[in-house]
């Protein structure tokens, strides 16, 4: 028994981390709300690239760096930290390990619906408006691989303006249809599910830093706000929501990468967990910067929104619970 | 990272399983069926025999050295004993105090002499330690405590008065804290002291919980004489004038991993969803589905985020501040398990039961230990950073 990461992904979650603090820095993410579709900058989607991070799930045979989720998680992890405005769950947690050699090595942007609609067909694909590829459900209950030049893709506005999604019409054809079984494509749900977990842990963990950060300088009444107890408790509750859900998070990794049997349902506890933390920070971390937060002048948002966009997106907390209540036997 | 139990762990925790399965129904037959609450007198001298019971067989103290009666278990071994005592449905410990408070402080600073002599008789059941730190006047701020220990020949001499000693009617034993030196203030000049309950010029009174078992103690001290040699042996505790660090060492503990391990929440848990799938399905209110869920998770994030806790305190990193966060998420969820539990039962909730008697026990996890307002300032203050008021 050890629940600590091996020193190998530790120095690979350094790594990223360096990057992503040059490459998705708040004015990154903020230049991804107003490019034009496919005019966003790649270079941090580059680097990880470079790095292997988007093709660490494809097997070593396939081109990729082979690893699995317990040392991928904290990569998620990272990038939800930077805010990255890139479909990375999508790509290196859902398509990469789907399509091994066909993706390895190519640092592809691929976009899927896979997170966000309740059906095929009937809802947006989030980061649309930049991709390579589309990864996306067909009526045939079938995943298919779409050219963006195959579809109609028309950009809809997001709360999150980084999220770059748009509607997509498009037609299945049996060139298009993924030759994949039905068990990988279970697992790769559920590798998008946990991907978008430990993402909504990075972000929580970016908006408390940065509103502990805020009230330790800010004076009101002559003193620094950080110093009044109803402030203090406000970012404890963040602290204590994320204390508990970010091992969760990475148990679900572990659960994931062993093949429990309790895999799902552990995977479902992450996502739901990690979404109420991440809601909770986000409304403490709002109010405890008062007026400041509540502009889109200040960075906040960008991180804010983008919770708000992945607490929803992969089955938010309560269909997560639906799940955990029927592996209880409810 | 590696979620497995090694096969001696494996074996250790059947172990445990198979011990407590066979002898806590040989010590329920021998109560009657029923054993009382541990905080009544019936309850408490039921539970000596269980303790002894627990000792003989080694399992009282897993951790401590074998000399001390324990095994020598490692932390996980300990992890998993808790888990399985609580699944059996084992009752919450009367040596706890002595055994999860006191006895790391006896380890960390006590003498040799104290080790030996006390550590033993402790884990037997022979000495029953309350802890003596709350006064009517010093709750949440322990620092202002007004109890005196003079240094008198051979000795000290006590006056003041404890309350909220928990087990406090029934121990024989008190480990408190008291002001030695009357120029000091605050934190400064306490010491720890290590008292016999049948010393003259000390009376105890108890009084009833919220739950209406005699729980609670006041714990008068009126010119009492404490040797601090001869057959009591050293009754000071680390150093004299130091007391308030020698007690802040088993605060930690308290708040921590050793008072409420997660295996006794998960129990509770595991009993809420009985209780679910017990309750009839067209009177149960649906919408308290997702809450039990979201207890149930709660109570395993626990145990999962122990392991994690665990496992950086093996590799040399302790938790710390942190503590206080664990002390606020099991308090919490203690509550809520009981209070989603009393919602199924719906009017039956009424009735004096085991559901009814946890709730209003319960209720005390986010007041004692450090109330959960000054467990927000703590990881406010030395967790995240921020400025003191």
């Amino acid at each position: 028994m050890d629940f600590r990461f091996s020193e190998i992904d530790q120095s690979f979650r350094d790594g990223v981390r360096a990057a992503l603090d040059e490459r998705s820095s708040p004015a990154a993410v903020r230049a991804a709300w107003d490019a034009a579709p496919g005019a966003t900058d790649r270079s941090a989607w580059e680097a990880l690239a470079a790095m292997g991070a988007l093709d660490a799930l494809v097997p070593e045979a396939e081109g990729g760096l082979g690893l699995d989720e317990r040392s991928v998680v904290l990569v998620f992890q990272e990038a939800g930290r930077a805010g990255l405005p890139d479909p990375i769950v999508e790509t290196a947690a859902v398509a990469a390990p789907l399509l091994g050699s066909r993706y390895a090595g190519s640092g592809a942007v691929v976009a899927s619906d896979l997170g966000t609609s309740a059906a095929p067909g009937t809802s947006f694909v989030p980061w649309a408006a930049d991709a390579d590829h589309l990864l996306l459900g067909g009526p045939d209950g079938r995943l298919h691989l779409v050219a963006p030049g195959e579809a109609r893709l028309e950009p809809v506005a997001t709360v999150d303006g980084s999220r770059r999604a748009c509607r997509v019409e498009w037609e299945p054809s049996p060139s298009s249809a993924l030759d994949v079984p039905a068990l990988a494509v279970a697992r790769a749900r559920e590798r998008g599910v946990l991907a978008a977990a430990a993402l909504l842990v990075g972000l929580a963990e970016r908006m408390l830093e940065m509103t502990v950060g805020y009230v330790a300088q800010r004076e009101q009444f002559g003193a620094k706000i950080g110093s009044f107890q109803a402030v203090k408790h406000h970012l404890a509750d963040a602290a204590l929501a994320q204390e508990f859900s970010r091992p969760a998070v990475h148990r679900a990794a572990w659960s994931l990468a062993t093949a429990s049997a309790d895999a799902e349902r552990d995977v479902s506890m992450a996502k739901a967990m990690a979404s109420d933390a991440a809601l909770v920070t986000a409304r403490a971390a709002l109010q405890c910067h008062g007026a400041i937060g509540y502009t889109t002048e200040y960075d906040l948002h960008l991180y804010m929104k983008r919770a708000w966009a992945l607490a929803r997106a992969w089955g938010d907390a309560a269909a997560h619970r639906r799940r955990v209540a029927r592996s209880l036997e409810m | 990272m590696d979620l497995t139990w090694s096969d001696e762990e494996e074996a250790f925790r059947a172990e445990a399983r198979g011990w407590l399965e066979e002898n806590l129904a040989r010590w329920r037959e021998g109560c009657g069926g029923s054993p009382a609450s541990g905080d009544t007198a019936e309850g408490f001298a039921q539970q000596r025999i269980w303790e002894e019971m627990l000792f003989d067989a080694r399992w009282a103290v897993v951790s401590w050295p074998e000399e001390y009666g324990g095994r020598a278990a490692s932390l996980w071994e300990w992890l998993i004993f808790e888990e399985e005592y609580y699944r059996a449905g084992a009752p919450q410990r009367i040596t706890q105090n002595g055994i999860f408070l006191l006895a790391p402080t006896v380890f960390e600073v006590g003498t040799q002499e104290q080790r030996d002599r006390i550590l033993p008789r402790m884990a037997a059941a022979q000495d029953l330690w309350c802890q003596g730190w709350s006064e009517p006047g010093s709750g949440s701020d322990l620092a202002s405590l007004r109890s005196t220990a003079r240094p008198v020949e051979g000795g000290w001499m006590l006056d003041g008065q404890k309350t909220w000693t928990t087990r406090g009617a029934f121990c024989t034993h008190l480990f408190g804290l008291f002001r030695s030196d009357p120029e000091q203030e605050r934190h400064r000049g306490l010491t720890y002291l290590l008292v016999p309950l049948d010393l003259d010029g000390i009376t105890v009174r108890g009084f009833s919980r919220l739950d209406g078992d005699t729980g609670f103690a006041e714990v008068f001290f009126d010119g009492v004489f404490l040797p601090d040699s001869g057959p009591l042996g050293a009754t000071v505790l680390g150093e004299v004038g130091r007391g308030w660090n020698v007690a802040m060492a088993t605060t930690s503990s308290e708040r921590g991993l050793t008072l409420r391990s997660p295996g006794r929440f998960m129990a509770t848990a595991e009993r809420l969803l009985e209780l679910w799938r017990a309750v009839d399905g067209a009177t149960r209110a649906p919408h308290l589905r997702d809450r039990v869920v979201d207890a149930w998770m709660r109570a395993e994030a626990y145990r999962v985020q122990t392991l994690a806790v665990v496992s950086e305190t093996l590799a040399g990193n302790p938790p710390g501040a942190a503590t206080s966060l664990v002390k606020l998420w099991w308090s919490e969820l203690d509550v809520e398990l009981h209070d989603l539990a009393l919602q199924l039962l719906a009017t039956e909730a009424e009735l004096e039961g085991p559901w009814s008697k946890g709730w209003q026990f319960s209720l005390s996890g986010p007041i004692y230990a450090g109330t959960n307002e000054i467990q927000r300032n703590i990881t406010a203050e030395r967790v995240l950073g921020l400025p003191r008021s």
